[in-house]
């Protein structure tokens, strides 16, 4: 039991990572139908900032928040400089645009940052807790909690805010938003702002524990891409729900199964999701009418 | 008319022989490398790099080697054996190098071990794993300490503590597996028994689902890690993480100061085996080793800023053991500089006293290694070892 309780810990931590990153692919999907590979980087360049920032010597909260604000700007950019040109082609295209910038952001990493794993130090020290005997890391806790208070922030401001409204608009059908006077341009804009923030937010949390390095974000992209696709694409419960159960599925695989399998079971899952259920758990059947 | 035509033809014949002779010695020696300067290996292959590079240039100011300069050639494989091998075709073919010093990782080493044979050149391994030298291939050759003897040197330690039951955690890349093998081979001969045996991915960030198994087996007294890299640091933030206070050791595949930095406190109370390199400022004067190391220390510390690795020291010590040998052999032809590295005697190195043979083309045994203990997040030698 106590076995278990350790592996769901550790599974629930990586998964909320997943989650995050699988919420930023939700949020630019509903916004504009593209799926954007370079979200992984995202969550690199969240961690990566803030360790040279701090190197450089600037205090910890300040490095963090430059970061959020840098990354966002790259989400920005990547948006206006290699998505928005290319607005009419199709959506393969534009996720091989994606997938171009996710590559060029990983090689100005390595030579801006550098190709070394780094650290941060953990927000609330680093002494386990004991817990029904399992140990958990007061990070994994933070990085739960920074989960769950992004998850309901994002809640509330499309529930009750206007411009939360106009995203769903923007998502629910483009063409009609437009017609109501949705500046669908700066919806999509603020999409890529949002989960670049989410993503560099998530890759802050999740070094202390997990290292960071240039080359995070590849992995960390896929298996956000096969959460938010077990979860349904397009829906951010399902891409948090997805997240968390690919956590949980790796962390019981390494567990109980071999850690050599453990990266396959997301990448199995991604198979089967798209042969059995395509739409997801949470996803809706579009049905289209003619 | 015939004496102006013969002193002509003097003059262009001595020209020539002048220009001829010239030109040989503007010829540089190419020595290539492989190294894996970026990826999950890097703090293997960054300081190879840079002591390559340092060495190169201090051998050329004084002058080259046998009157030639060297050229250093190296690629970055970033810890993928695949691209290794791609770069050894690409030296021995375009680049057309004299002899080959590189593999930062086992991996890496047993994928371009093949290119090398065939192509006849030298090439000097920087990697662990006793499969690179055992069996003897003609034209491979290593420096760094086996994993055989790690495991031998930690099992030997483990004795000494009373501490007979072990389990295991290693990394499934070539060195994490050799040495596990090796251990596994080596236990039953040392009174050593294992208990219960786990594995982890180069690339995983977390280990904790494997050390709780580790933690719930009854009887262990102590948790071996064969690995390199990143893993063995998460390992050892894990382990703290969980609680275990049973000994940890770790391989020499940690011997570097970017370990302590990346585990952390968590590195407090690990022992590994390492070569004198690491302690060269508290070794006593009477060691042969010590004026080698505490040079290369130095050299090193003051030319990149950053503390020393047995890493390093292994790069070191396969550039000295194949200029020595091509001074020997006074040129660079491939068969001869190998013939003259294989009868290397007495080198004193970073990782120890070399003397090599056509059974044994490492040429160091037990006593290169030391046990040293990380106390206050720095290398200590535990007394006696």
């Amino acid at each position: 039991m106590a076995e278990l309780l350790q592996f769901a810990f550790s599974g629930l931590t990586v998964g909320a990572i997943y989650a995050l990153v699988a919420l930023g692919f939700t949020l630019i999907y509903n916004a504009s139908d593209i799926i954007n590979f370079a979200q992984g980087e995202f969550v690199m360049l969240g961690g990566m900032t803030t360790v040279f920032m701090a190197m450089a010597g600037i205090p910890l909260p300040l490095a963090a928040l430059i970061a959020i604000a840098v990354t966002t700007g790259v989400g920005l950019a990547l948006h206006r400089f290699a998505i928005e040109p290319a607005r009419g082609a199709s959506p393969v295209a534009l996720i091989m645009i994606t997938i171009g910038a996710s590559v060029f952001l990983r090689g100005v990493a390595q030579i801006v940052f550098d190709k070394r794993f780094h650290s941060l130090p953990p927000l609330f020290g680093a002494d386990p807790i004991q817990f029904g005997g399992a140990a958990i890391l007061p990070q994994s806790l933070v990085v739960l909690a920074g989960a769950a208070v992004i998850v309901i922030l994002l809640w509330l401001f499309v529930e009750r805010t206007l411009l939360g409204k106009a995203v769903i608009a923007t998502a629910a059908n483009r063409l009609a938003a437009r017609l109501i006077g949705v500046d669908t341009r700066r919806i999509v804009d603020f999409s890529f702002a949002v989960s670049a923030a989410i993503g560099a937010i998530a890759g802050i949390l999740i070094t202390p524990i997990a290292l960071t390095s240039y080359d995070v974000g590849t992995l960390l992209a896929l298996k956000g891409f096969a959460a938010a696709m077990l979860g349904g694409i397009g829906s951010p419960l399902g891409a948090v729900v997805g997240g968390l159960l690919i956590g949980m599925i790796e962390a019981l695989c390494a567990g109980y199964l071999s850690s050599s399998y453990k990266d396959a079971a997301a990448f199995l899952i991604i198979l089967v999701v798209l042969v059995a259920m395509p739409q997801g758990l949470f996803g809706l059947v579009k049905v289209e009418r003619v | 008319m015939r004496a102006v035509q013969h002193f002509t033809a003097t003059a262009v014949i001595c020209l020539c022989a002048v220009l001829g002779a010239a030109l040989p010695a503007s010829a540089q020696i190419k020595i290539g490398s492989v190294l894996s300067v970026t990826g999950p290996a890097s703090f293997l292959g960054d300081p190879e790099k840079k002591t390559l590079e340092i060495y190169v240039d201090e051998i050329n100011a004084k002058g080259g080697v046998n009157g030639q300069k060297l050229q250093l050639i190296v690629y970055d494989d970033a810890g993928n054996p695949n691209n290794a091998r791609t770069f050894a075709t690409r030296l021995v073919e375009e680049d057309k190098i004299d002899a080959m010093v590189g593999g930062s990782t086992t991996g890496a080493t047993l994928a371009m071990i093949p290119v090398f044979e065939d192509a006849k050149i030298p090439f000097i391994s920087l990697a662990g794993a006793i499969q690179i030298i055992e069996p003897v291939r003609k034209w491979v050759f290593k420096t760094p300490h086996t994993d055989k003897m790690a495991c031998e040197k930690i099992f030997a330690d483990l004795k000494q503590r009373n501490l007979t039951t072990i389990a295991m955690i290693s990394g499934t890349d070539a060195f994490g597996k050799s040495m596990r093998d090796q251990c596994v081979a080596a236990a039953p001969k040392a009174g050593i028994k294992i208990a219960t045996e786990e594995s982890y991915g180069p690339r995983d960030s977390d280990m904790t689902p494997q050390l709780t198994k580790i933690h719930n087996t009854a009887g262990v007294q102590a948790v071996v890690n064969p690995g390199f890299g990143q893993g063995p640091a998460i390992v050892t933030r894990n382990y703290r993480q969980l609680g275990i206070t049973l000994p940890l050791y770790e391989s020499h595949g940690v011997a570097s100061k970017e370990y302590i930095k990346l585990a952390g406190p968590a590195a407090e109370g690990v022992r590994l085996p390492a070569a004198a390199l690491l302690i060269a400022d508290k070794l006593p004067s009477s060691d042969p080793q010590k004026p080698i190391v505490v040079n290369y220390t130095h050299t090193y510390q003051q030319k990149t800023g950053q503390a020393v690795s047995t890493f390093g020291g292994h790069a070191y010590d396969g550039l000295m053991i194949l200029v020595q040998a091509m001074q020997r052999a006074k040129s660079a032809d491939k068969a001869k500089v190998r013939d003259e590295i294989e009868k290397s005697k007495s080198y004193i190195g970073t990782g120890g006293i070399v003397n090599m043979s056509p059974t044994d083309h490492l040429g160091l045994d037990l006593s290169a290694f030391h046990m040293l203990e990380i106390k206050g997040g720095d290398w200590t030698l535990v007394p006696g070892t």
